[in-house]
């Protein structure tokens, strides 16, 4: 047998270098379009949304297919880009969609004063579900549709509360 | 039977480079048409929308989104988030801007965009500052038509 010549081996290890390359740029592409069109997995930490979630950490599954489709509905839970710092994505419940009129607490540690607003055409009215340590829409006011990045679907871990995440049984009832 | 495993190849080639197209689209730059003349004369000279011009956007800027004063960006309309604008970053965080009726500060994580032609923009003048998150990226040249092609500065 023939033992093969050293240029036809630079050929094959380089047709293998191609091909595991491609491989890989095929791989972060699908990744990409996975998490950016139809979901992802979050980490979600800190006391804003006590009791729906747990403040020292859930594992979460969210969609990013009915942003695009339909508006957002009241009771939601969605991760938004934060109109104060672009680099930070809370989560919040939305309460009030355009044109509904909330009426909220503004600060529940100091005072009982509440405030009302009409939320303007293409925007959302978010709140943490723990108002007394949440910064939301009741601080930096109605967020645009444009600023959601997707819905919660589904709590993975902590495995004793696996199950789907939606609207309080208070918001049912409205 | 041959014919059958052909499609099937082409199928998956093309699946495979629409996939990729899509990454770069997102993660890299894209080429998007101008509408209006909003921008003039920095894009749009003419009125006339068969020599609408072609942009480059690059997407790198939206790892950290820092941006600056005199970027051209294109971002999600705040009152209607399937409409993209093209405008000029002319506010950043902290600045004092001079609207129609009186002194505005530019709110933390927001910015004040204004189309260069100010007769016919509708820009922050009407629908106030925008956050800095509905920015899907910045405009560096334009690619098209072919005696326009040039890099848009600040």
């Amino acid at each position: 047998m023939a033992s093969p010549s050293s240029s036809s081996f630079w050929s094959i290890a380089s047709r293998q270098a191609m091909n595991s390359g491609l491989f890989i740029t095929k791989l972060y592409c699908f990744l990409h379009v996975t998490t950016n069109y139809l979901g992802f997995m979050a980490y979600a930490y800190g006391p804003s949304m006590i009791p729906t979630l747990h403040p020292s950490g859930n594992v979460l599954l969210a969609e990013r297919i009915s942003k695009r489709y339909q508006k957002p509905s009241r009771g939601d839970i969605v991760v938004i880009r934060s109109p104060e710092n672009p680099n930070k994505t809370p989560i919040k419940r939305v309460i009030g969609i355009e044109g509904d009129c909330i009426s909220f607490v503004v600060d529940p540690l100091k005072s009982e004063k509440s405030q009302t607003i009409v939320v303007p055409k293409g925007h959302v009215f978010v709140q943490g579900d723990y108002t007394h340590n949440s910064r939301d829409s009741r601080t930096f006011g109605p967020v645009p549709y444009g600023l959601i990045q997707g819905r919660m679907l589904w709590r993975v871990w902590p495995f004793q509360d696996f199950g789907p995440l939606g609207p309080t049984p208070s918001e049912l009832t409205n | 039977m041959g014919i059958q495993k052909l499609l099937w190849e082409v199928a998956k080639k093309s699946f495979a480079g629409g996939i990729i197209g899509l990454t770069i689209s997102d993660r890299c730059c894209s080429v998007v048409p101008v509408r209006g003349d909003s921008m003039s004369p920095t894009m749009n000279p003419q009125k006339n929308s068969f020599f609408d011009d072609f942009v480059l956007v690059d997407k790198f800027c939206l790892k950290d989104y820092k941006f600056a004063r005199g970027d051209v960006v294109v971002f999600s309309s705040p009152t209607n988030f399937r409409d993209r604008y093209i405008k000029r970053i002319v506010g950043m965080p902290g600045e004092w801007i001079s609207s129609s009726r009186d002194v505005v500060r530019v709110p933390e994580g927001h910015c004040w965009v204004e189309g260069d032609n100010k007769y016919s923009s509708l820009d922050s003048r009407t629908f106030g500052p925008i956050p800095l998150g509905l920015i899907r990226g910045r405009v560096t040249r334009v690619v098209w038509p072919p005696q326009r092609v040039s890099k848009i500065g600040r």
